[in-house]
C-alpha cells in the first residue's frame, strides 16, 4: 500500500474536499493535526475502501494527513498522534508507520499496542513495520495472536521469520490446549509442522 | 424492548454485567466520566481513565454487541483537589474524540467556589465544542444545588435542551422540567430513585426529555434497573411505544445532537479484522 492509492481510493469519498483542506492545513501549520486527525472518521466515513482492501475510510485520511507533517518533527507528532489517540486513531497510526519516513522512531509504539488486549491494535503491530520488533518481542506477539484467536494471516511475512524457538513456544501452548480439551487453531499447528 | 442506557460506569462493571444487559435489550451505553470509590492524586490518573474510556471499554463492550459512548469533564468533587484540577487541561483533547458525546459529569458536589469556576468552564467548553453537557446533582443539599446548578446553566449561554440535569427526584424535578432542560432519573436499588416511583413521575409529567438511567458504578446498583422501569411502566398501562420512547429514542435524540452517536451493529466494523473475525480475544 501507499499513500497515492489510499488518495485515489478516497476519491469517491464524501469528505475528501475537506481531507485535501486538511492536509493543506497541516503542511502550514504542523500542530492543527491534532483536531484534524481526531476528527477524520465524522468527515471521511469509516466504510471499507474498495479500493484499498483492508483499508478504511479514516484510516486511509489519517494516513494523508500524517504524510503532510514536516519530516523533521513526525516522529514526535506520530508518537503524540498515538499516546493520545482513541482506539482508531491508534490503529491508523500504527497501519500508516510502514508507509512513513520514520525509520524505526516509532518502534516503542508496537511494544505499546502488543501489550494492550484489543486484538486490533495487536494484530496492526504485526504489519510489515514490525521489522522493527526484536526478534523475542515478535515471537511473543505471535503467540500473543494464537492466543487471542488473532489469525496468523496478519503477520506480516511470518514464514519467512518463524524460527525454531517460535515453534517451541507454539508447541508449548498447543501442549495446553490439548491437555485442557481445547482446540488449538489451525493456522498454528500449520506454522508447527513448517518449523519443525 | 431495545435499551439505550445514557448514563452507566461500565469501568466498574464485570463482563457478567455485559452480557446479563445484551440478553435484556441494552444495545447502547454512554458512560460519564466521573469520580471511583478511591480518589485520584494527579492528572496522569485521568489521563489514564480517559484513554480507557476511549478506548479499551469500548472494545469490551463491542464483544457483547453494545455501543459505548463516553462523556469526558473533571467530576466537581475532584475539581477541589489541586493536584487533580490539572487535569482540566487534559479535557478538551478528549473532547474530539469520536466516541465522546457529551461534557460530563460536571456541576456540584459540595458547592464550593472550585466547583464554581470549573462548572462554567467547562460548559463553555460545552458551546465551543458544539457538544450537550451532561449535569450531575448533589446528593447533599439537593435542592438548592439544582436551583444554583440552573442559575449556572442559564448563564452560560448554553441552549437549555442540550443540557441533561441527572439524579432527578419528586422534589427536584420541577424546576428543571420549567427550565427546559432534559430530565434524568438514576434508578437505584434503594436510594436515587426506584422503577415504582419512576413509573409516576412519567404519568404525572409526561415522556418528553425525560431519561432513565441505571448509573450503575462501584457502588451498590444494578445495570438491568432500566429493564426493570420499562416492565414497570407496561404494567402500569404504559404502551411498547411509551416504553420505546423512554429508554431508547429520548436518549438517542437527546446525545444525537452531538453529531456523534453511531448505533450501527457492532460485529460490522470493529469486530473484524480484514474481514476475519478477531473478537474472540483474552481466552
Amino acid at each position: 500500500m501507499d499513500p497515492g492509492t489510499l488518495r485515489t481510493a478516497l476519491a469517491p469519498s464524501p469528505g475528501v474536499g475537506w481531507l485535501d483542506d486538511g492536509v493543506a492545513r497541516v503542511s502550514a501549520d504542523p500542530a492543527s493535526i491534532i483536531r484534524l486527525f481526531a476528527a477524520a472518521g465524522r468527515h471521511c466515513g469509516r466504510a471499507p475502501l474498495p479500493g484499498a482492501p483492508g483499508w478504511t475510510a479514516d484510516q486511509a485520511a489519517r494516513v494523508l494527513l500524517l504524510g503532510a507533517l514536516p519530516a523533521g518533527d513526525l516522529a514526535r507528532h506520530v508518537d503524540d498522534l498515538y499516546r493520545h489517540g482513541d482506539a482508531a486513531e491508534k490503529l491508523a497510526v500504527l497501519k500508516a508507520l510502514p508507509l512513513l519516513p520514520i525509520g524505526d522512531a516509532a518502534a516503542p509504539l508496537l511494544h505499546d499496542a502488543v501489550r494492550t488486549n484489543d486484538t486490533r491494535l495487536v494484530a496492526a503491530a504485526l504489519g510489515p513495520y514490525a521489522v522493527h520488533l526484536d526478534q523475542a518481542a515478535w515471537r511473543q506477539a505471535v503467540l500473543k495472536c494464537v492466543f487471542m484467536g488473532i489469525p496468523l494471516a496478519v503477520v506480516h511475512g511470518l514464514a519467512g521469520r518463524a524460527d525454531a524457538e517460535l515453534a517451541a513456544m507454539a508447541e508449548g501452548l498447543r501442549d495446553e490446549r490439548e491437555a485442557a480439551g481445547r482446540r488449538f487453531p489451525d493456522d498454528a499447528l500449520a506454522l508447527l509442522r513448517q518449523s519443525t | 424492548m431495545r435499551i439505550f442506557d445514557p448514563h452507566i460506569h461500565m469501568t466498574s462493571r464485570t463482563t457478567d454485567d455485559y452480557e446479563r444487559m445484551a440478553a435484556a435489550g441494552v444495545r447502547a451505553v454512554v458512560e460519564p466520566a466521573f469520580w471511583l470509590g478511591q480518589p485520584r492524586t494527579g492528572a496522569g490518573s485521568f489521563a489514564d481513565y480517559f484513554d480507557s474510556l476511549v478506548g479499551w471499554e469500548p472494545f469490551r463492550a463491542a464483544q457483547f454487541g453494545i455501543r459505548h459512548h463516553a462523556t469526558i469533564a473533571l467530576n466537581p468533587k475532584e475539581a477541589n483537589d489541586p493536584r487533580c484540577r490539572e487535569a482540566l487541561k487534559l479535557v478538551p483533547r478528549y473532547l474530539d474524540k469520536d466516541s465522546v458525546v457529551a461534557v460530563g459529569e460536571i456541576g456540584y458536589d459540595a458547592m464550593t467556589p472550585e466547583e464554581d469556576e470549573v462548572f462554567a468552564a467547562q460548559l463553555e467548553l460545552a458551546v465551543d465544542h458544539e457538544l450537550p453537557a451532561l449535569v450531575h446533582t448533589p446528593h447533599r443539599d439537593k435542592a438548592r444545588g439544582v436551583e444554583r446548578t440552573l442559575a449556572v446553566v442559564r448563564a452560560s449561554g448554553i441552549g437549555p435542551g442540550r443540557v441533561v440535569v441527572d439524579h432527578l427526584n419528586e422534589v427536584t424535578v420541577g424546576a428543571v422540567q420549567d427550565a427546559g432542560c432534559w430530565m434524568g432519573f438514576s434508578i437505584y436499588p434503594d436510594t436515587k430513585m426506584s422503577p415504582s416511583r419512576m413509573v409516576e413521575i412519567l404519568r404525572e409529567r409526561g415522556l418528553e426529555r425525560m431519561l432513565v438511567n441505571s448509573a450503575a458504578d462501584w457502588g451498590r446498583s444494578d445495570p438491568l434497573l432500566t429493564l426493570r422501569t420499562g416492565e414497570a411502566m407496561l404494567a402500569a398501562g404504559f404502551s411498547d411505544d411509551d416504553v420505546d420512547r423512554v429508554l431508547w429514542r429520548n436518549p438517542v435524540e437527546f446525545y444525537g445532537q452531538s453529531g456523534r452517536l453511531d448505533l450501527s451493529e457492532t460485529a460490522a466494523g470493529e469486530a473484524t479484522f480484514e474481514g476475519s473475525s478477531i473478537l474472540r480475544g483474552g481466552s
